[in-house]
């Protein structure tokens, strides 16, 4: 059974600390060259097609930006 | 399939707890303050007890704790955190009383209250966030400095014969009988992160069957203090931390 997955990021509350972008097991997110009002390089996706929604992004983030989405496909 | 098609209320699988506040933590990006509040938050979700818990917060950087999870709150003079956690538990034991401590509060200056209160065996939780060093006051040396270690205070290295050895204060307190539930665990990658979530849990769940003392240690990084990035001091800790203070569970019973 395939699962597809997407994130979506309080861009205004990311600190740009890259510990999901190193947890991600497929590449998915990135720091955007952008930043938020505070300065930080904030979380992206680059390949949203390989997300699965695994939560890992998500469960090492020290500040609870990420959300994580998840389908049956 | 689109992802605006995906990203529907009923799809979501994991989100910020709802016992965690909207104000954006002041700790520096990468903090290990931050997951573990964010679990110490997600265990007082799952068990319905947001109402029925008292934290007491230490003097540190996680001083301001308590403005980013809404339960009621005491803040206790500077490693007072289990003695006052006593007086609330005593006074209250229908409620679940625990204290988050870093290691200059807890095993520095509030050594003996934590060593008391785990000795009488006090149905409390005790969350101990071990990063080798004083965050708050700019990167001091902490009595859990390791040997070596480059802080503000031992520009050369911790030095055994002038600094003396680093604590392991978790080993001691697994030793006195009031203690229940001993264990170190860590939050740098999403399997540690679920192994420190059940020992959280499991800390909670313990001081309501009266069985005495629960201690979490959560060996953590300080990115500003050691003067690493978030990802590398994740792995400096991987390697220099985890070989002197060891994972796993020290007491369970």
């Amino acid at each position: 059974m395939a699962v597809k997955g997407t994130i979506v990021v309080d861009t205004e509350k990311c600190k740009g600390c890259g510990v999901c972008v190193v947890n991600c097991p497929f590449g998915v997110i990135a720091l955007s060259h952008e930043v938020n009002s505070k300065g930080y390089n904030f979380l992206h996706m680059v390949s949203p097609d390989k997300c699965t929604g695994c939560t890992s992004c998500a469960t090492v983030c020290p500040d609870s930006v990420i959300t994580v989405y998840r389908v049956k496909i | 399939m689109d992802i605006n098609d995906i990203i529907k209320p009923e799809n979501k699988v994991y989100g910020k707890s709802s016992v965690l506040t909207d104000n954006i933590m002041h700790y520096c990006p990468g903090c290990s303050h931050g997951v573990v509040h964010k679990l110490v938050a997600e265990v007082i979700e799952e068990l319905d007890i947001q109402d029925k818990t008292i934290g007491v917060s230490p003097v540190g950087c996680s001083v301001f704790a308590y403005n980013y999870l809404d339960i009621d709150w005491q803040e206790a003079a500077h490693g007072r955190a289990p003695a006052l956690a006593t007086a609330i538990k005593r006074l209250n034991p229908d409620k679940y009383v625990f204290t988050y401590q870093g290691d200059g509060d807890l095993a520095s200056i509030g050594t003996a209250e934590t060593m008391h209160a785990c000795n009488r065996g006090e149905n409390i939780v005790i969350i101990f966030i071990n990063n080798a060093i004083y965050g708050m006051t700019g990167g001091q040396m902490a009595p859990t400095t390791l040997l070596g270690q480059v802080t503000a205070t031992t520009p050369y290295g911790r030095k055994a014969e002038l600094n003396g050895y680093p604590l392991k204060i978790t080993e001691l307190l697994a030793q006195l009988e009031g203690t229940c539930y001993v264990t170190r665990q860590s939050v740098q990658n999403p399997a540690a992160v679920r192994k420190t979530r059940a020992a959280i849990k499991k800390a909670f769940q313990n001081s309501m069957m009266k069985k005495g003392t629960s201690f979490v240690e959560v060996v953590s990084t300080c990115n500003s203090g050691w003067k690493i990035p978030p990802v590398e001091a994740n792995k400096w800790m991987e390697e220099n931390m985890f070989p002197f203070y060891p994972l796993g569970d020290m007491k369970d019973r």
